[in-house]
C-alpha cells in the first residue's frame, strides 16, 4: 500500500476555469505516485438550478460543462490510475455517468464509473423525514430539491468496486478528497484524528485556486505571480494524515497567507469544522512554509461525527429584477437620485426595492479602453460617472415587472440625460436547512462500465 | 500614538453560510498579533457593521497563526438567496473590516505595510 498520496483539484466552483484541471492532471501523471483529481462543482443553490433542468429534462440535471471539463483529461487520468471523483452528477448522476462512459467511449478508453446517488430527498418517504425534522419546510409544491450532504462512506465503496471515476450529487466538499484516502490508506471511520486531517485537507483543496492565489491578490499589499494562469492546488497526502499544500505548475503561489485565509473560509468555530464524517479541530493549527510554494499544515485533529446529517432544501424564492440607468458630468449624483426617488414612488408598494448608486469610469470611456488604461482621463470626481441601480423582488412576476418598468420609463419621463438602460428579470431559488437523522438517508452506490467503442 | 487601517497589518477573506457571515483576520507579522486581539474585539468588529444589524458577533482566536476568526449573524439580508445587495455573499465585506482604524504602538509601525501609494 502507498505511504503517499496526491489529490489535486480540477475546479472549485460550478464557474471555475474550464482549463484548469490539464496542468494539474499533467503534474500528477509526472509525479508517478498514487493520485486522485476532485471536482467540486456544486453550490448551494447550483443544485436546484440542476433540478429544475432536470424537469425540463430527464437526460440533464447534471454540470452543464461536465464535458469541457472532462474531455481534456479523462483518457489520461484512467490510462494513469487517477482516480477522477466529482460532484458533477448534481441533479443528476446516473445522467452524468452516461455522458462520461459515451465520453470515455468516444475517446477509446474503458472506465468503470462509480455513480452515487441516495441525497435526494424529494421523493414522499424524505419529504417526510424532513417535515418530522423542522416547522419551517415550505409547502410541498413550492420545494425545488432537497439534498442530503452524505459523507466519504459512498465513494469509498466506489473506489473499492474499481471505478476509475466517481460521479456524485450533494456530498460534503470535503469528502470529495477524504473518500480516496480512506480507500488507499484504509483509515477507520472512528480514527478521528486522521479524518479530521484529511477532511481539512479537502477543504483546502475544494475551492481550487483559493488556496493558490486566487481570490487573494491585493496590488501592492498581496501580489500573485500570474494571476491569469494561476496553477491549482496539488496535496500531497501521508498516511499518518499529515499533509503539504502545493500546486501545479504555472502562476500562483502557496505560502502561509494563502493557506490561513482558505483555512478559515466559511470556518465557524474552529475547534468543530462538521462534516457528515468528522468534526475536525483547527484550533490548535499550525502553518509551516517550505518553500517553492510548499506548506505543510501541523496540529490538525477531529473528534467524533455529528449524529445528524444536514440537508439543503430549496424553494421557489420568487422574482428578482434589476434596473440599472447611467447619469455623467456636473450633477450626476443629484439627477440618480433623484430618478431612485421617482421609481420608489411609482413603483408596486408590495414589492421590495433598493436603490445603489455606482461608479468611477464607465459612460466616460470609450471601447478600445483607452480611457480605462489612463486615469488622467478618469472623472475627477467620482461621483461625475454614476449608476443607479435599482433592485426589486416579490412572489409575483407582474408587480416585479411593472416596477422594472418604472426604470425603463426614466428615458423619456426621468432627470436630464440618463443613458445605458439595462433591465433583468429572473427567478430566485430560496434555500434553508434542516438535521436528520444519520439513518434516514440511504446513500446507493451503483457501477456502469464504459467499453472501448 | 498613529493610527493605521487594519489593512496594513493584516488580510482577510470572508465566507457566508445562509445569514451568516464569517471574516478571518491574519496578523501580515507574528508581532502584530497581540495588537489585534486588543484591538479588534467583537465590540469593534460590531460597531464597525453596526449597519447591518449583526444580531451577534463572536471571535475565535487561534494564536498559532495569527489569526482572529470572526463570525457575524444575520449581517447579509437574508443571504445569496433573498439579498437585493449587488453582494448577497458579502464577499467584499472582508475589506470593510480592513477599513477600520486602530492605534498602533510606534514600535510596531515597523510591521505594517504600507502599500505602493502610500508608503
Amino acid at each position: 500500500m502507498a505511504e503517499r498520496m496526491l489529490i489535486g483539484a480540477g475546479a472549485g466552483y460550478s464557474g471555475d476555469r474550464i482549463d484548469a484541471p490539464i496542468a494539474v492532471v499533467r503534474d500528477l501523471r509526472a509525479s508517478g505516485e498514487k493520485a486522485a483529481i476532485i471536482f467540486e462543482t456544486l453550490g448551494e443553490r447550483t443544485l436546484a438550478l440542476a433540478q429544475l433542468r432536470r424537469r425540463e429534462n430527464p437526460n440533464l440535471g447534471y454540470e452543464p460543462k461536465l464535458k469541457a471539463l472532462l474531455t481534456p483529461v479523462l483518457k489520461d487520468c484512467v490510462d494513469a490510475k487517477i482516480a477522477i471523483i466529482g460532484n458533477f452528477g448534481a441533479g443528476n448522476p446516473p445522467a452524468a455517468a452516461k455522458l462520461i462512459a459515451e465520453l470515455a467511449s468516444e475517446l477509446g478508453t474503458p472506465a468503470r464509473i462509480g455513480v452515487v446517488t441516495g441525497d435526494d430527498m424529494l421523493g414522499p418517504d424524505g419529504i417526510e423525514v424532513l417535515r418530522a425534522a423542522t416547522d419551517d419546510l415550505p409547502d410541498s409544491k413550492l420545494l425545488v430539491s432537497a439534498n442530503a450532504y452524505l459523507g466519504a462512506a459512498p465513494i469509498v465503496e466506489a473506489l473499492g468496486e474499481g471505478a476509475d471515476i466517481v460521479v456524485t450529487g450533494r456530498v460534503a466538499d470535503p469528502s470529495l478528497t477524504l473518500a480516496p484516502l480512506i480507500h488507499a490508506f484504509g483509515w477507520a471511520y472512528d480514527d478521528w484524528h486522521r479524518l479530521g486531517q484529511g477532511t481539512m485537507a479537502g477543504h483546502l483543496l475544494e475551492c481550487g485556486a483559493q488556496v493558490t492565489g486566487g481570490y487573494f491578490a491585493d496590488p501592492g499589499f498581496k501580489d500573485v505571480p500570474q494571476p491569469e494562469n494561476i496553477g491549482y492546488p496539488i496535496a500531497a497526502i501521508e498516511r499518518s494524515g499529515q499533509f503539504i499544500i502545493g500546486k501545479a505548475q504555472g502562476g500562483g503561489l502557496v505560502d502561509r497567507r494563502t493557506v490561513a485565509e482558505q483555512l478559515l473560509y466559511e470556518v465557524h468555530d474552529p475547534a468543530a469544522y462538521l462534516t457528515p464524517d468528522v468534526a475536525a479541530d483547527i484550533s490548535n493549527a499550525a502553518i509551516v512554509e517550505l518553500g517553492h510554494d510548499r506548506v505543510r499544515v501541523d496540529g490538525i485533529t477531529g473528534h467524533r461525527r455529528p449524529d445528524t446529517l444536514k440537508v439543503t432544501v430549496c424553494y421557489d424564492g420568487g422574482f428578482i429584477a434589476e434596473g440599472e440607468i447611467s447619469y455623467y458630468g456636473p450633477n450626476a449624483l443629484a439627477r440618480a437620485r433623484l430618478a431612485a426617488d421617482i421609481v420608489k414612488k411609482r413603483s408596486p408598494k408590495d414589492i421590495r426595492i433598493r436603490c445603489d448608486i455606482i461608479g468611477v469610469l464607465s459612460v466616460l470611456a470609450d471601447d478600445d479602453g483607452r480611457a480605462f488604461d489612463d486615469p488622467d482621463q478618469w472623472p475627477a470626481e467620482p461621483s461625475s460617472d454614476v449608476r443607479l441601480r435599482v433592485a426589486f423582488a416579490g412572489n409575483d412576476t407582474a408587480l416585479v415587472e411593472r416596477g422594472l418598468q418604472e426604470v425603463e420609463a426614466l428615458y423619456c419621463a426621468g432627470p436630464a440625460a440618463g443613458g445605458g438602460i439595462r433591465l433583468s428579470l429572473r427567478p430566485r431559488i430560496a434555500a434553508t436547512s434542516c438535521f436528520v437523522p444519520r439513518d434516514a438517508v440511504k446513500a446507493k452506490v451503483e457501477i456502469m462500465e464504459a467499453r472501448r467503442a | 500614538m498613529p493610527e493605521l487601517e487594519l489593512h496594513a497589518l493584516a488580510h482577510a477573506r470572508t465566507g457566508d453560510k445562509g445569514n451568516r457571515l464569517n471574516i478571518s483576520l491574519i496578523a501580515y507579522a507574528p508581532a502584530l498579533y497581540p495588537l489585534l486581539v486588543e484591538q479588534v474585539t467583537e465590540a469593534a468588529v460590531a460597531a464597525r457593521f453596526a449597519h447591518r444589524r449583526p444580531s451577534a458577533v463572536k471571535r475565535y482566536e487561534l494564536p498559532k497563526i495569527h489569526a482572529l476568526n470572526f463570525v457575524l449573524d444575520d449581517v447579509l439580508d437574508g443571504g445569496v438567496t433573498q439579498a437585493l445587495n449587488l453582494d448577497s455573499h458579502g464577499k467584499t465585506l472582508s475589506f470593510h473590516l480592513l477599513g477600520l482604524r486602530i492605534p498602533v504602538p510606534a514600535g510596531l509601525v515597523k510591521y505594517a505595510k504600507l502599500g505602493p501609494a502610500v508608503g
